[in-house]
């Protein structure tokens, strides 16, 4: 006999088994695939979605928050939006479907579709099994169906950034994002998720960047959602050798948004830098959660982030540093600085270094703060406003964050979310 | 322009008196020096001026331009004219320079109910304010005083008392950290903005600067009060024999 009690099923449990069950038909999928998708939807609904009691989920009680969930389709199109700057060749992927028609990519630069890979075989190897707490990649991994593949040819250098263009007008969209950076390639790839105004919409977004040896590759995730979206996302990282990749994480919409990022650094002298930027307001739930594994010895990471939480919002971060211990030599910082501007603001940070190797450094910092009132006197002083004032130095907060990339129109990109943001919910 | 009348202060949330029934007149066009040792209460008194909220005013008042400036926050004197280069300005990371002297001169601009300037206007005003104080345009590419040497900080100052051309200037330390040359420089640009409407209060320990910066009045300051006013000379006879004197006969 079970003794154990089955769980009432919350709301949002019961339309995605629905949704599962309506699905799996149109899915696309080779036989693995289909397998695949029901042993993820198995781990997922086994103990129902997550809760603070398991751990990786603790600060953000997915089972509690995902209060409902939209129906699989959305009703209107979506519409493309101009790219994050000028140059960059937009890709888009409109309410979770990739563009027919790939044009115009820059020599070197090859994409095909997920789609077809999930069909005929190719996209098998995503369906292995997950860790138990992974509901990520499980959600994602029931639902996907489409997504861009993207290869970087060994030692091109690709200037024109690419824009992954995600932009959805409703309901659900689950996609799946491999990319290779081929050695000694360079290229910037842009992922940017959009909703369209009042659309209540659940994305699910599940990279794999593979950065191979020597390749310089930069990754912007710019997640500027509407205030009723569900977004779910994850990177996959792996370093080779001598590879360095710059991420940037810039947070600025959305009601309920989890980014895992878990980077495996696993070639010598490979060089990890991290940079985020979370714009919390209303009452919205944003975490970010690292996961770090320094796994061969002379590699470097350093990651950096700035929240600021308004309202009601509520933040987390959850950074997990581990150094295996052959991982000797290995160099790792790490800092989160929070600005709460309201008495019911909430911010969690949780460092977690597990350190192996014995010839190590590793640090890291946590601050939350309020304004300095020093800096506040001081621009007032010069007969700058109250609410200029902060406004000033909430965006200097943040934007030196920012300023760090090397790019000037994407800097510039980066520092106009984040005023627009502020100019909105400041 | 100024008068302060019998003021006391003292620091917020503490029983701590720092302005123990202060008095000074300052006309238009006047330089008035404010001299006085450590811990007489020349700094609370320039930040007073300015408004900081870690002191509060418990009784007298501070007459400005004929009208009380004690309900006033920092932003509202300064925007009527009120101007304090700080002994230490602060350094603010992630505030580009340009940004804040823009938004400073417009938010002040807008105030007064004056138009905002043009970009091309503003660079131009900052170019030939820099060039009077020999600030290369780079710095202030930097984020707000940060990285910047204690000389820098003093003409960054003086560049932002330039530029929203106060009528009150109160000089707090202005000489503190500065070599011979950019003391020379910083004096140069004070001196420049001696106006017969502008009245300007430099705070300072030492003679040295007064030497640069002729004041009509001087002024020392002891325990939160004026104990003594007079003329340039005033300075001198405090170089030469100290304090002592002075807060002997004043006892």
């Amino acid at each position: 006999m079970n003794v154990q009690s089955k769980i009432v099923k919350t709301a949002a449990e019961e339309a995605l088994s629905e949704h599962f069950l309506n699905a799996l038909g149109s899915l696309p999928g080779s036989p693995a695939v289909v397998q695949g998708r029901d042993k993820m939807f198995d781990a997922l609904m086994k103990n129902g979605l997550p809760t603070r009691r398991v751990e990786a989920w603790h600060y953000t009680d997915l089972r509690r928050l995902l209060g409902s969930v939209p129906a699989g389709a959305a009703s209107e199109d979506a519409s493309l939006q101009a790219g994050l700057v000028e140059n960059a060749k937009v890709l888009s992927i409109l309410n979770g479907q990739i563009s027919e028609e790939i044009e115009g990519l820059p020599e070197g630069v090859s994409v095909s579709s997920f789609k077809d890979a999930l069909a005929d075989g190719a996209a098998d190897l995503h369906f292995a099994d997950t860790e138990f707490d992974d509901a990520i990649g499980q959600l994602n991994g029931a639902f996907v169906s489409d997504g861009y593949q993207i290869e970087i040819d060994a030692d091109a250098e690709i200037e024109t950034p690419i824009e992954l263009q995600f932009v959805q007008s409703g309901g659900q969209a689950h996609s799946r994002t491999p990319v290779v950076f081929g050695e000694n390639s360079s290229a910037t790839l842009i992922e940017r998720h959009l909703a369209s105004d009042d659309a209540e919409v659940l994305v699910s977004s599940v990279s794999h960047v593979s950065v191979g040896k020597g390749a310089q590759a930069r990754w912007i995730i710019v997640q500027a959602q509407n205030e009723l979206a569900t977004h779910l996302g994850q990177v996959n990282i792996e370093l080779a050798e001598d590879a360095k990749l710059e991420l940037y994480v810039v947070n600025a919409g959305g009601k309920l948004v989890r980014q895992e990022i878990v980077a495996d650094v696993k070639g010598s002298n490979a060089d990890l830098v991290l940079r985020g930027v979370n714009l919390l307001g209303g009452n919205s739930h944003t975490d970010v959660t690292l996961k770090l594994g320094h796994n061969v010895p002379n590699t470097t990471s350093n990651e950096t982030f700035r929240n600021v939480v308004f309202d009601k919002a509520k933040g987390v971060f959850q950074g997990q540093i581990k150094v295996a211990q052959i991982a000797q030599k290995t160099d790792a910082q790490m800092a989160c600085n929070t600005l709460l501007l309201s008495d019911d603001a909430d911010f969690s940070a949780k460092p977690e270094l597990e350190i192996f190797a014995d010839d190590v450094i590793c640090a890291h910092g946590a601050t939350v703060a309020d304004i300095d009132p020093a800096h506040l006197f001081y621009l007032m002083a010069r007969g700058v406003s109250e609410k200029s004032a902060r406004g000033l130095l909430v965006k200097g907060f943040v934007a030196e964050v920012v300023e760090d990339l090397e790019d000037e129109a994407i800097v510039e990109a980066l520092e106009g979310i984040i005023s627009d943001w502020l100019q909105k919910n400041g | 322009m100024l008068e302060i009348r019998d003021l006391h202060a003292k620091i917020a949330d503490t029983d701590t008196e720092i302005i123990r029934g202060l008095n000074l007149k300052v006309e238009a066009g006047e330089v008035a020096a404010i001299m006085g040792p450590n811990g007489s209460g020349k700094s609370t008194l320039s930040y007073i001026l300015a408004g900081r909220e870690d002191y509060e005013v418990t009784s007298g008042d501070i007459i400005y331009n004929g009208e009380s400036v004690l309900e006033m926050d920092p932003s509202e004197r300064a925007a009527s004219g009120v101007f304090l280069a700080f002994q230490y300005p602060v350094e603010i990371p992630g505030v580009a320079t340009m940004e804040f002297l823009k938004t400073a001169m417009n938010e002040q601009r807008k105030a007064r109910g004056e138009e905002e300037l043009s970009i091309p206007d503003f660079i131009r005003k900052v170019k030939e304010a820099a060039g009077d104080l020999k600030i290369d345009m780079a710095m202030l590419k930097r984020p707000l005083n940060v990285g910047f040497s204690g000389g820098e900080k003093k003409r960054a100052e003086i560049l932002q008392m330039k530029l929203l051309e106060p009528q009150l200037c109160v000089l707090d330390e202005t000489d503190s950290g500065l070599d011979i040359d950019a003391l020379k420089i910083v004096s140069d640009g004070v001196n420049a903005l001696r106006d017969p409407n502008r009245a300007v209060v430099v705070i300072t320990h030492y003679q040295r600067l007064l030497e640069h910066i002729v004041p009509d009045s001087v002024h020392v300051l002891y325990k939160g009060q004026v104990i003594k006013s007079g003329d340039k000379s005033l300075a001198l006879e405090l170089e030469e024999n100290g304090y002592a004197n002075v807060i002997e006969a004043a006892a």
